[in-house]
């Protein structure tokens, strides 16, 4: 008997794009990021706790260009992750089914996190200076 | 039925004891041989740490922002006051916890070597917790130290 390849499924590139298939990856992405940020929340509580020197570095590092564009980062991937989990939540509770409401939730989450991570920006801003701590 | 027993192995198959002294009924010798292993666990677990963080991260951000130009006394004082200790220490360990079980998936989607697979999953599992520890210790260490306002 011939030997044939075995029948593979479509490749993802032969699919149109829709808005499901970025949100799910970029959950999976903002998730991996969120890991360093509980690696530098432990990092700045044993800073906080150790004090004098410690503590110092800790925050001129946060204060610093690359630690304000972390902290930047942490905010948008935490706003992402957070919002679009409780998406995931309400679908585990049968909610949001329809394929119109995936769209709609979808970019709902997409609009949201702009408006929150700004506005957490803003309020952290008009409080002194930015980055949370620091 | 045809699937049983098909991995060739007499031991593995449920449906027969090999030896005669074997007393133990089908089900006693067909449990934890299937795929249901953890069962739903993994997936409760991480819907339960998720709802948890939904709520104490909103907490933690408006907590942070408000420490935000703090001096190292004030955001002591801050994280020492009591409800703001144990809400964070809630928070690390739900944290870390859905960290490892997140972690946990990517690499059992991605890596398909079985050594590196083991090896990262410790090393996950190991991180996860040094650093809910480590946070643990910190939150305990600031909550003895500051003079509670």
């Amino acid at each position: 008997m011939a030997t044939r390849e075995r029948p593979l499924s479509p490749h993802l590139q032969v699919y149109r794009w829709q808005i499901t298939m970025t949100m799910s990856i970029l959950h999976r992405a903002t998730g991996v990021i969120l890991v360093a940020g509980a690696f530098a929340l432990a990092w700045w509580l044993l800073a906080l706790a150790a004090g004098g020197e410690a503590y110092a570095d800790a925050a001129e590092c946060l204060a610093s260009p690359l630690g304000q564009l972390f902290l930047f980062g942490f905010t948008l991937s935490l706003v992402y992750h957070l919002l679009n989990g409780i998406r995931h939540l309400l679908w585990d509770a049968g909610w949001g089914f329809e394929i119109p409401e995936f769209y709609a939730s979808g970019w709902a989450v997409a609009g949201l996190t702009v408006v929150f991570t700004l506005l957490i920006w803003l309020v952290a801003s008009a409080s002194g200076q930015p980055g949370a701590g620091a | 039925m045809s699937n049983i027993g098909t991995s060739g192995d007499p031991q593995r198959d449920p449906r027969r004891g090999t030896r005669d002294d074997d007393f133990r009924t089908p089900l006693k010798r067909a449990r934890a041989l299937g795929s249901g292993k953890g069962g739903t666990d993994h997936w409760w677990w991480q819907r339960v740490t998720a709802v948890v963080l939904a709520v104490l991260t909103a907490w933690l951000v408006g907590l942070l922002v408000s420490m935000v130009g703090a001096d190292l006394a004030q955001a002591r004082a801050a994280i020492a006051r009591p409800w703001n200790a144990i809400l964070l220490a809630a928070l690390v360990i739900a944290m870390f916890w859905h960290a490892k079980l997140g972690l946990q998936v990517v690499i059992e989607d991605y890596v398909h070597e079985r050594l590196a697979e083991i090896l990262l999953k410790l090393l996950v599992i190991f991180a996860c917790a040094a650093g809910a520890l480590a946070s643990l210790y910190a939150i305990a260490r600031i909550a003895v130290l500051a003079p509670i306002a």
